[in-house]
């Protein structure tokens, strides 16, 4: 039996198929997210790359932002759970997530048995998010994919002191022009993410296995980062993106299970 | 073809709810016929003590409550505006900048209030209320009468402070004879705080229950009858309504009713102001999910419960917003503990310092000892344009899938 995870994000889709709740069939991204076609494509994507029929799915589970508006989903849960359910299917030991998205940071508490205990996400504002790092990247014109290779070559990062994004841009610029190197200020501002997140995970309590998630979690430079700040090592999968989808499939087949 | 129009809403004239909107209303009314008799009137803090004035005879109103009905019925963007555009930050509380900018344009829609002729500020409330008041006597060129109730790091209230706003108590009803020309008598005093405390015990009897489950309220009621709490607490027919609002509460205990239209399956306490501007869609996000207010430290702000004069200035100096985190934490955690609390919903008030500025570890420390799952949003308590709609959604969302977890449900 095929369920699928759909998680529409502020900036991508993703999307999970799954076969009798334990085995990954196949999964797509697109990046186009809330507002767009992307989570219709998502969707097609993955069952095209399954070769797998919509009427053979099962049942649908929408996450993300864009949760509420997709309209094949049978049933919608928050991405905290669905990211928490995740990460424990690809790895029991984990009990803290940090999950970095295009739009919010959040840390993420789960139990033994992968269910949500507590969280704590970003106040509105861009500082200790995707959108941070992407405002940044666009002003030193450096793709975000070559952050993490820029930071670790330095052993010397700039201080970018501002957690606003608006300061922490002049910052940027002022540091630049006082001749520092571009790859001390992408350390400096991949710093800059990690203690304002890290922020966030001391208020919730870091228990470990501690997991990173989400579009960020891509980025060695955060990660390394947040591991200094943090005193802890982080695990991160290739797939971290995913992982909001894969609990809401994972969801999708409890709820068959649960309606069988 | 146009949709029928739906029937007015019109609550049964003997019901606590029509009695307690009349005096509303009426407080607003009598303030126009006292203006146009040529009486004075004050704008007053909402916490200022008000046996004072009650004592005296003055007709006074409140700026926090119309700023509070401005923005819920949708004036708050408008005014903030008007007060930016005097050089006003946006970083002060949205309810002074509501304040300010109504001193100016004088005449909305939103709700009206006659301008005043004297200002009495209380800053057990906050220390941005001093600032708020002072600009409003520079501007308009009348007097403000500070009652100085600062922020107390201590748990206990000393003899110290007492007799420190004590003095002032007795100095701002010397003042208020000086401005007004009416006169002070003790015997009225007396009775004044026998109705204030007849009403703030039925008051705190009318929340108390909350502790029932199902409850027999939909908390957000109470935001709005908290408005008389404020106006009127020393009159007879403010007693006489919570009194009966109690009793009504009581009988849907008993008849297992409730104002809660929905089934009641979470209980939470909501920590803060209400966000008046998107009220609806706060409450209504949390009722299609079953989840009941059931606390708020809004039921302890206005119940001021004492013996004699000593005990008035000591409730006037412990007011919520006055109080030390781990005395704040306290009180909460009582209410949490006793009326069931399931999870806690946190507004972090981008207007409000004081109702912000401790709330992360105060509601940390709440969590931690009651056990119960935590979530903030972040929003404004009259600005509508420091909240998002999907933020809220998410949060609340998580919240009552923590809830449900913790019962078993999924
Ligand atoms: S909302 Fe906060 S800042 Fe504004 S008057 Fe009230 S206590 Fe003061």
């Amino acid at each position: 039996m095929y369920t699928l995870g759909i998680d529409i994000g502020s900036t991508t889709s993703k999307c999970v198929l799954l076969e009798d709740g334990n085995k990954i069939i196949a999964t797509s991204l697109v990046v186009a997210g809330i507002g767009t076609n992307g989570g219709i494509k998502c969707m097609n994507e993955v069952l095209e790359n399954a070769k797998v029929k919509r009427e053979e799915i099962a049942y649908i589970i929408a996450t993300g932002y864009g949760r509420k508006n997709f309209s094949e989903a049978n049933g919608e849960l928050s991405e905290l759970s669905c990211h928490a359910k995740g990460v424990h299917f690809a790895d029991p030991e984990v009990r803290t997530i940090i999950d970095i998205g295009g739009q919010d940071a959040k840390v993420i508490r789960l139990n033994s048995k992968g269910i949500l205990e507590n969280f704590l996400m970003n106040d509105k504002c861009a500082a200790g998010t995707g959108r941070f790092l992407d405002v940044m990247a666009t002003i030193l014109q450096v793709p975000i994919a070559e952050f993490e290779t820029q930071a670790r070559s330095t052993k010397e990062p700039a201080k970018i002191s501002s957690t606003c994004t608006v300061f922490a841009e002049s910052e940027v610029i002022s540091q630049l022009a006082n001749g520092s190197k571009v790859e001390c200020v992408i350390a400096g501002i991949c710093n800059s993410v990690a203690s304002r997140v890290a922020g966030l995970a001391k208020r919730v309590g870091v228990k470990e296995e501690v997991f990173m998630s989400g579009g960020v979690a891509r980025n060695g430079g955060v990660r390394d980062a947040l591991e200094r700040e943090l005193q802890v090592s982080i695990k991160y999968s290739e797939h971290s993106q995913l992982m909001g989808a894969l609990g809401a499939a994972l969801f999708a087949y409890e709820k068959i299970g649960a309606a069988e | 073809m146009g949709e029928e129009a739906k029937p007015k809403y019109i609550p049964d004239p003997n019901s606590a709810k029509a009695k307690l909107g009349k005096i509303a209303k009426e407080h607003y009314d009598n303030l126009w016929i006292a203006k146009e008799k040529g009486e004075m009137i004050g704008w007053c803090a909402s916490n200022f003590p008000q046996e004072i004035f009650q004592t005296l005879g003055l007709t006074v109103c409140y700026p926090e409550n119309q700023a509070a009905a401005i923005a819920a019925r949708g004036g708050g963007g408008r005014l903030c505006e008007v007060a930016e555009g005097e050089g006003y930050s946006n970083d002060i509380c949205a309810y002074a900048r509501i304040s300010i900018a109504y001193s100016q344009v004088k005449d909305i829609e939103e709700q009206n209030m006659p301008q005043p002729d004297y200002l009495l500020c209380c800053n057990n409330i906050c220390n941005c209320m001093i600032k708020w008041y002072e600009n409003l006597a520079k501007e308009l060129n009348i007097p403000m009468i500070l009652i100085d109730i600062p922020f107390n790091p201590d748990y206990k209230v000393s003899k110290e402070e007492i007799a420190y706003v004590k003095g002032q108590f007795l100095d701002a009803i010397r003042q208020l004879e000086e401005i007004t020309g009416k006169k002070w008598s003790d015997e009225k005093f007396e009775e004044i705080m026998k109705i204030s405390n007849r009403t703030s015990k039925a008051w705190l009897e009318a929340t108390s229950f909350c502790k029932y489950n199902p409850s027999p309220l939909n908390g957000f009621d109470l935001m709005n009858h908290m408005a008389v709490a404020v106006c009127a607490r020393g009159t007879v027919e403010a007693a006489e309504a919570f009194e009966l609002l109690a009793k009504e509460y009581e009988e849907s205990v008993k008849n297992g009713t409730s104002t809660f239209r929905a089934e009641e399956k979470h209980r939470i306490m909501f920590e803060g102001i209400a966000c008046w501007p998107h009220l609806r869609f706060t409450a209504t996000e949390l009722k299609s999910r079953g989840i009941n207010l059931v606390a708020t430290i809004y039921a302890d702000a206005f119940g001021f419960i004492y013996d004699d004069f000593d005990g008035l200035i000591e409730a006037y100096c412990n007011v919520p917003n006055a109080i030390n985190l781990e005395h704040a934490r306290d009180k909460r955690t009582a209410i949490v503990k006793n009326n069931k609390v399931e999870g806690l919903l946190v507004h972090v008030n981008r207007s409000c310092k004081l109702w912000s500025g401790f709330m992360y570890e105060m509601s940390r420390q709440i969590a931690e000892e009651c056990n119960v799952p935590l979530s903030t949003f972040d929003g404004d308590q009259a600005d509508p344009r420091n909240f998002s709609e999907a933020q809220y959604e998410t949060r609340v969302q998580a919240l009552t899938e923590i809830m449900e977890a913790n019962k078993g449900v999924r």
